[in-house]
């Protein structure tokens, strides 16, 4: 074959591989708009739909990638093709970030300046409104209480279980009992307390058990989300059922690493075990403490759908992520629903930045 | 000499058999405490509707075996006439791509950042760095108004790309720390046999990075299964779309004192999270201890 041969050998391949890819990218376009007017359909079987759903989703990732590969193969010269190639890679995943996080970030804090529907510039107006309303006072104050109550004891209680079962047998079934929670949503977490909340006036038989204990032991039966603060606390103690596995098995993965050498050396200079757990281990294991507090933290700082499901903010239990719920769609009102976004933005900015820092430490 | 120290040996013995019973009693309060409210609502859910109102879940212990006193009714009342059923499927429908398009997606681009290169390779990684923690709040309200004038607000796509988006730095993060510790001479064994970046990654490393991948799978499953957040404001309440948790927040608003609609429903969202917690509890504890490495 001559040189020339080649070429046009060559530019024949190139010519069928672009006529190929060109098709199914006609064929996917038509067969994608089917499907998804197909998965909104409610004259077919429901388990078809979700079928067709899955099927959709699962492969049109693939074959999204596999285009988009054949296509940049296309482009001749092979320096230019191989330069272009991590856009391939990572191409889709940095779209998705810019229109997911980094663009709507932006976005929300320019909404933030403007009214409710984000027609004219109003400045600080929203800001102020936020510092001075009494409700979002209350949602600012329970946040803060939310914070420090269940990230304290999610952590300390985490710590103890974590101590107390690395020295049984059965502890991998222990472990289990108090995580499974972990795997339970918000919404059913909250129809399960709920039911131990439940409320039936006094003279009645009580189906919850915190009132049935309460009437037991000769109390009178208490609305347990109707009382402020009272309710509150009640609310908090489910993100703590729900939390406290996740930290108990981070610390104790934690433990584990604790050198038994520095224990038994402590016990020798004649430590009994609180003090060695206090002195030895606690200080060994303060990062994992750390990291798995500012977690919980993190996800407490957000929380919606305890309150949402519960009782939609009511009683003075209104918190930050609910409220801002609320004012997109109860008020329509984007400008404050902006500031809030805003405020909680603030809120974790400081941890992004140590993560930012602690990679950068990593790296050199 | 020799008999005092067995005294003491003797004592100790004692001391320890009586600390570990000690332990043993707080270890099973905690799980007592800890079960009590599921055990509840679980057994509740096969009660007829009366009898959960008019006494305690408890009280079934007195005749465990007297068999009128359990139906399945709720469960197929709940189902049906609920909606919950079509709830069930539909966070299948979200829940399965939710979690396959991140980790397909994310792979790419770990092993991009791990293993090609690229102008401001280290800068945009830092960026996916920092947003691991980004509240998706602040992504709610330009997200619903460009989904707006895009007809994406109440589609499944709309969804699976808001997870997916909301999703991606941390299954970036995961994925890159596994991905960037394969051995450069395998990378490179493949190159040097003429694979292509893409046959490597299909071939090579998407098959080795099978536990990190498993791992972020579990996170991510339970995670937008369980979400309620982004498919209310996405999808909705609407029967076509609904998610499971979503129709049963719904349920808890409109008939919050119907527990034995409740109870059973509850447990029917349950079900499949709890699934795959317990057949694949191994994998979600290392995707949780890698994630949390970093807050």
């Amino acid at each position: 074959m001559t040189a020339q041969d080649k070429q046009i050998a060559n530019w024949h391949d190139r010519l069928v591989r672009t006529a190929i890819a060109l098709s199914v990218l006609v064929m996917v376009f038509f067969v994608a708009r089917w499907s998804f007017a197909f998965m909104l359909d409610d004259q077919a079987p429901k388990w078809v739909t979700t079928l067709v759903a899955i099927a959709v989703g699962v492969c049109g990732v693939w074959i999204f990638f596999w285009i988009f590969n054949e296509i940049i193969s296309l482009i001749p010269g092979e320096k230019a093709r191989e330069r272009l190639r991590p856009l391939v890679f990572v191409g889709p995943a940095l779209a998705l970030l810019i229109i997911y996080l980094i663009y709507p970030a932006i976005n929300t804090i320019y909404l933030s300046f403007f009214d409710a529907r984000s027609e004219n510039f109003v400045g600080l107006k929203n800001y102020a409104f936020i510092f001075t309303s009494p409700q979002v006072q209350v949602a600012f104050r329970n946040n803060i209480l939310w914070i420090v109550v269940v990230t304290s004891v999610c952590v300390t209680l985490g710590l103890i279980i974590a101590v107390l079962v690395d020295r049984i047998q059965l502890e991998s079934i222990a472990k289990s009992i108090i995580f499974l929670p972990m795997a339970i949503s918000s919404v059913g977490a909250s129809i399960i307390w709920r039911f131990v909340y439940a409320y039936q006036p006094a003279g009645r038989a009580q189906i919850g058990i915190l009132n049935a204990i309460v009437v037991a032991l000769g109390g009178q039966p208490v609305g347990w989300f109707l009382r402020p603060p009272l309710n509150n606390f009640a609310l908090m103690v489910i993100m703590i059922w729900l939390q406290t596995g996740f930290c108990m098995v981070v610390i104790s993965a934690a433990l584990k690493a604790v050198p038994g050498e520095l224990l038994e050396a402590a016990r020798i200079d004649g430590a009994n075990e609180f003090q060695a757990f206090l002195r030895v281990t606690v200080p060994y294991i303060k990062g994992t403490l750390i990291t798995v507090g500012t977690t919980v933290l993190i996800a407490v700082l957000k929380v919606f759908d305890i309150v949402y499901v519960m009782t939609r903010g009511n009683f003075n239990t209104e918190v930050i992520a609910n409220r801002m719920f609320l004012e997109m769609y109860r008020f329509y009102n984007f400008g404050r629903g902006s500031a809030l976004a805003v405020l909680l933005f603030l809120a974790v900015a400081p941890v992004m930045i140590i993560n930012v820092r602690n990679l950068r430490r990593q790296r050199s | 000499m020799i008999s005092t120290h067995r005294r003491e040996n003797i004592f100790s013995l004692i001391r320890k058999a009586a600390s570990s019973a000690a332990l043993r009693v707080a270890i099973s309060i905690i799980c007592f405490v800890w079960t009590l409210p599921t055990l509840g609502l679980f057994i509740s859910s096969f009660r007829p509707e009366n009898d959960i109102r008019q006494s305690g879940w408890w009280t079934v212990f007195a005749t465990p075996f007297d068999f009128t006193q359990w139906t399945l009714r709720n469960y197929q009342e709940v189902l049906a006439r609920g909606e919950l059923g079509n709830a069930f499927l539909n966070s299948f429908s979200v829940t399965i791509p939710a979690t396959i398009i991140p980790i397909t997606i994310a792979a790419f681009a770990a092993y991009a950042f791990a293993w090609m290169e690229f102008p401001g390779r280290d800068v945009l990684f830092a960026i996916v760095v920092g947003l691991i923690v980004a509240p998706l709040q602040m992504a709610l309200i330009p997200i619903l108004r460009l989904y707006t004038s895009t007809n994406l607000n109440g589609t499944f796509l709309g969804v699976w790309l808001a997870h997916t988006g909301f999703g991606m730095p941390m299954a970036i993060y995961l994925l890159y720390n596994f991905i960037s510790q394969i051995p450069r001479d395998l990378i490179e064994a493949a190159a040097i046999d003429g694979a292509s970046h893409f046959q490597a990654f299909i071939t090579l490393v998407l098959p080795l990075s099978m536990p990190a991948i498993a791992s972020f799978a579990v996170f991510q499953f339970l995670w937008v299964w369980n979400d309620l957040l982004v498919a209310l404001v996405y999808l909705g309440t609407s029967v076509q779309v609904a998610t499971i948790t979503a129709r049963l927040s719904e349920l808890v608003g409109s008939r919050g004192q119907d527990w034995h609609l409740l109870t059973s429903g509850a447990f029917v969202s349950m079900v499949i999270p709890v699934l795959v917690f317990f057949s694949l509890q191994r994998y979600f504890v290392r995707g949780i201890l890698a994630g949390s490495v970093k807050g």
